[in-house]
């Protein structure tokens, strides 16, 4: 995969400045029957950071990116958000899922509710916010995602690009601590990974916390601020994105970028 | 054959007629009810409710509904302080014997929604009734309506079994009037037949028209 990311001046990300912790994961087992898919995680993610998730297809990168919202249970361990422990089942557990926003492969836009309603729906329902300060907020987020001018069209009428961005939109629409992304792009035609990408960027230069799973390179060089390289459930290597593209530590890092890299 | 055993027996035929109907509209509104409540345990989070829902549902629907009236009429009030007879338990038993179907309707309906959707509203922090009424059931009903009306067709045709339990309905007016008329009896069963048919070809024909009007309204 090349570096997709068009000319920006290799902006220096690492040297943003981060804060508290923000989302701690320690001890993280998950099985799926008797496949142990997340193997004793410990990672933390500062207020303000860009963490890029990578590894093979299997790895647990998808897994780890749904624990964090509990879309997936674990078996051990803890995770925190903002030093609160993810609740069980019930309301609490809906009030944090609001707090930690998910941008998913496939989109997911509610396809039965237009843009507009797919932005607003959250804010309504879970935030209990009136529906004109909703539709307002809405339209200035789809404005900065830019796809203001599709808002009454329903999902299945937009492009794979303008989808992901709406997408993205409402997940900032609950005013997010974190943002979870999980390849965002890969089901995109290579022409809309741009339009993404630029967006998430965006996002990254606001300070928004982020953990994304994806290969673009091109976007781990420009926005975060640590690459975490998984295999088979672990976290094997960690490390600024120059460092680990440019000369991986570990032994299963240097072989699986040569194979993305010769793709 | 003399078709005007019908038309000479119209009054008692319209008296069931008009309680098949009701039984199936009151019936038929109880299950609903019923079903899409217990289509909503089957797919909640909390294990027991969905153990629940199941053993509800596979019980019922595997039940000859000859036995569920026999239980409701006879073996209730044996072990309940309820007492049901004649209308009230046809209602009772046909509720609870169409709501299994209902809810296996529905279920199936709230699966065919693609799992990300529902995973999506949870991930903006819905609760999980929010996520069943705003974002799933509504995308359900696309492919719920057309199973849901197959479900009140045969409820139609299921009342008939309250026949036997001092209702009476199409099925037991047919029955009397055939007795009192012996030479016409066919022309009086025609007649019974024919009446179902009010009820259920309409229903049929409202399943398509539904099916069409949410298909556009996607
Ligand atoms: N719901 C599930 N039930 C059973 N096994 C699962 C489930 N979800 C994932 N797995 C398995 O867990 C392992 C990790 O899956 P996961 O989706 O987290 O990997 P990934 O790193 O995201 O891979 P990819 O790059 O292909 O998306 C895989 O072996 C997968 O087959
Ligand atoms: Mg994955």
């Amino acid at each position: 995969m090349a570096d997709s990311v068009t000319a920006d001046p290799a902006a220096p990300s690492a040297t943003r400045p981060t804060g508290d912790p923000l989302l701690v994961l320690s001890g993280v087992n998950k099985h799926f029957g008797s496949l142990h898919v997340l193997r004793d995680i410990d990672l933390t993610v500062h207020r303000g950071e860009v963490v890029v998730v990578i590894g093979p297809s299997g790895s647990g990168k998808s897994t780890l990116c749904r624990t964090i919202n509990r879309l997936e249970t674990i078996d051990s361990g803890t995770i925190t958000i903002d030093g609160e422990p993810i609740p069980a089942e019930g309301r609490a557990l809906a009030r944090l899922r609001a707090d930690v926003g998910m941008v998913f492969q496939s989109f997911n836009l509610f396809a039965h509710k237009t843009v507009l309603e797919n932005v607003t729906l959250g804010q309504v329902k879970a935030k209990k916010v009136k529906p004109a300060q909703a539709r307002t907020t809405a339209m200035e987020l789809l404005e900065r995602v830019g796809v203001a001018n599709q808002a009454e069209k329903y999902p299945a009428q937009l492009s794979g690009g303008q989808q992901q961005r709406v997408a993205i939109a409402r997940a900032l629409a609950m005013k997010p601590k974190a943002l979870l992304f999980d390849e965002p792009t890969s089901a995109l035609d290579p022409e809309m990974i741009n339009e993404v990408l630029d967006v998430m960027v965006g996002l990254a230069r606001d300070g928004m916390t982020m953990v994304v799973v994806t290969h673009e390179m091109g976007f781990a060089r420009r926005a975060a601020q640590r690459v975490v390289f998984m295999d088979a459930g672990q976290v094997v290597e960690e490390a600024d994105p120059e460092t680990f593209f440019t000369a991986p530590r570990s032994e299963r890092a240097r072989d699986f970028l040569s194979k993305i890299l010769t793709h | 054959m003399d078709p005007s055993v019908i038309a000479d027996n119209m009054p008692a035929f319209l008296a069931g007629f008009r309680l098949s109907l009701q039984l199936t509209l009151v019936a038929g509104a109880g299950a609903l009810v019923v079903g899409a409540l217990v289509a909503m345990l089957r797919v909640s989070p909390l294990g027991s409710l969905r153990a629940f829902g199941a053993v509800y549902t596979e019980l019922l629907r595997n039940t000859p509904l000859t036995l569920v009236f026999f239980f409701t009429v006879y073996v209730l009030p044996q072990f309940t302080p309820f007492r049901f007879f004649g209308y009230a338990a046809a209602v009772l038993a046909l509720t609870l014997y169409t709501s299994a179907f209902v809810a296996e309707a529905v279920r199936s309906g709230i699966n065919s929604v693609g799992v990300g959707q529902a995973e999506a509203a949870r991930a903006i922090g819905l609760t999980f009734g929010q996520t069943l009424t705003s974002v799933v059931l509504p995308q359900a009903v696309r492919s719920v309506i057309p199973p849901l009306i197959n479900v009140i067709i045969a409820l139609a045709k299921n009342t008939s079994v309250a026949a036997g339990f001092a209702v009476v309905e199409l099925m037991a007016t047919g029955r009397r009037l055939a007795q009192g008329n012996p030479g016409e009896s066919i022309m009086v069963l025609v007649g019974v037949a024919l009446f179902y048919l009010v009820i259920t070809i309409p229903a049929g024909q409202l399943a398509g028209a539904l099916e069409r009007r949410v298909a556009f309204a996607r």
